[in-house]
């Protein structure tokens, strides 16, 4: 079983030289410490900057530069910063090549849920929607399962949800899978230690095994 | 030049009515008119509705009005840092409405530019889109959006002339450039006041005829959400 760092890293081998990419809060956020430094991306921040950079130094905190996370951060050479409105416009005018976020569910047919339990917890939307309604290619990190062990990639999604049919590529604790154009999700990999029986107790959406499953190299 | 300037916030927020609606500039506790909101605070406006991405933090920004009640309703995308915001909604005592951020962004992008809606993919299929009219274009469906006005909008930024021209730093542009045009008055406080002329015109992010008030802010805290520090 993958850890959230485990998680990050899988996700890190989907990025390719080039892209400009959105990541969400939480293990998306980790991402950007595994993507191989020979590899050129830029990541987009939907607050207003092109060319995020590491956290800063003591010295170089900054309270105006921060991420979607509210964490302070520093700019890469070549950034560019923006206002709210061409942020998303970059967004929704698919100009962003990947975004990578966390889900809560997420359904066969590629519905996404993340921002929001009925009574519960009311954060908003923020972004979320927007970006998963533009995004060219959506890669969803998430737990399998709930603490108590029921699957959260369903037939259909019991929370409110945040898109459809957009979710294409999920790497969970357990697995890569792909949501599939006609629905079902299509085991690509294990996590080291994983069987394919366990991955299909732990996925209550259809699931499509074909041939030999390999375990995924992080 | 026309001069735009008043002596401090005091002045600048004085004819801020009760029942009200605001505009007010800011991601997180980023780029937020500090200076505007403490004279809100302390002159007792109430029925407050303020459009803002997000609603401060327990103790600052936003979050300062609603722990005095003087807001009666949020128009935000995320409000995740506010334990008493969630409390005053979940209790009923604050009406709250959640926006996907673009679509927040665009709707204030779009009263300032005088369209009064437009369609956006945005929110298709989920309970942002109830009542809503939906069209498709190209095989995609998307959702009828309406602009959004302000009585009063509140913007912060680094740098500003008399004539009202503004320059922002950083991730603290955020909203504050639409904002600045979709207000019926609009106010904005700066770190640095200068006369005109001073600022470079191709570096104007916000050109002074959306401003109608501006003055020099001080004491910012610029308080941070997350410290977070490489080794």
């Amino acid at each position: 079983m993958l850890d959230k760092t485990g998680i990050a890293k899988r996700i890190a081998k989907e990025v390719k030289d080039g892209m400009y990419i959105n990541l969400g809060i939480g293990i998306p956020t980790l991402v950007a410490n595994y993507i191989p430094s020979h590899l050129n991306v830029v990541l987009q921040s939907e607050n207003g900057l092109l060319g995020i950079g590491p956290f800063p130094k003591e010295d170089e905190v900054d309270p105006d530069l921060i991420n979607a996370g509210k964490q302070t951060i520093t700019m890469m050479p070549g950034s560019a910063l923006f206002n709210s409105a061409e942020s998303f416009a970059m967004i929704r005018g698919g100009h962003v090549d990947l975004t990578i976020l966390g889900a809560m569910e997420v359904s066969e047919q590629g519905d996404i849920a993340n921002w929001k339990v009925p009574g519960k917890m009311v954060k908003g939307m923020g972004g979320a929607m927007d970006l998963v309604a533009s995004a060219k290619h959506i890669i969803v990190a998430m737990q399998h399962c709930s603490k108590e062990g029921a699957s959260k990639l369903l037939k259909s999604c019991t929370l409110p949800i945040t898109g459809i049919k957009c979710v294409k590529r999920i790497v969970s604790d357990l697995a890569v899978l792909d949501v599939l154009p006609q629905g079902g999700f299509r085991l690509l990999e294990r996590a080291p230690g994983i069987s394919v029986e366990q991955i299909k107790n732990a996925t209550a959406g259809s699931l499509l095994i074909e041939g030999d499953i390999p375990e995924m190299t992080i | 030049m026309i001069s735009k300037v008043v002596s401090g916030p005091d002045e600048a927020v004085q004819d801020i009515f009760d029942q009200a609606t605001l505009m007010l500039g800011g991601f997180g506790l980023c780029g937020i008119p500090e200076n505007c909101i403490a004279s809100i605070l302390k002159k007792g406006t109430k029925g407050l509705t303020c459009i803002s991405n997000n609603a401060g933090v327990d103790d600052f920004g936003i979050g300062l009005l609603l722990k005095t009640r003087q807001v009666k309703k949020m128009i935000s995308s995320y409000v995740g840092e506010n334990a008493e915001f969630e409390r005053q909604l979940l209790s009923g005592e604050l009406e709250v409405e959640l926006i996907p951020q673009g679509t927040l962004a665009e709707r204030v992008r779009a009263g300032g530019a005088g369209i009064p809606a437009f369609f956006t993919p945005a929110g298709v299929g989920t309970e942002v889109a109830a009542g809503k009219e939906v069209r498709e274009f190209e095989g995609k469906k998307y959702l009828l959006e309406n602009w959004l006005r302000a009585d009063f909008s509140i913007v912060k930024a680094w740098k500003g002339d008399t004539a009202g021209n503004l320059v922002y730093k950083g991730t603290a542009r955020n909203f504050n450039p639409m904002m600045a045009a979709a207000g019926k008055i609009t106010i904005a406080e700066v770190e640095e006041l200068v006369p005109v002329g001073e600022l470079n015109p191709n570096h104007i992010h916000t050109p002074g005829i959306y401003v109608q008030r501006i003055f020099h802010g001080k004491n910012y805290e610029k308080r941070i959400e997350q410290r977070t520090i490489s080794k």
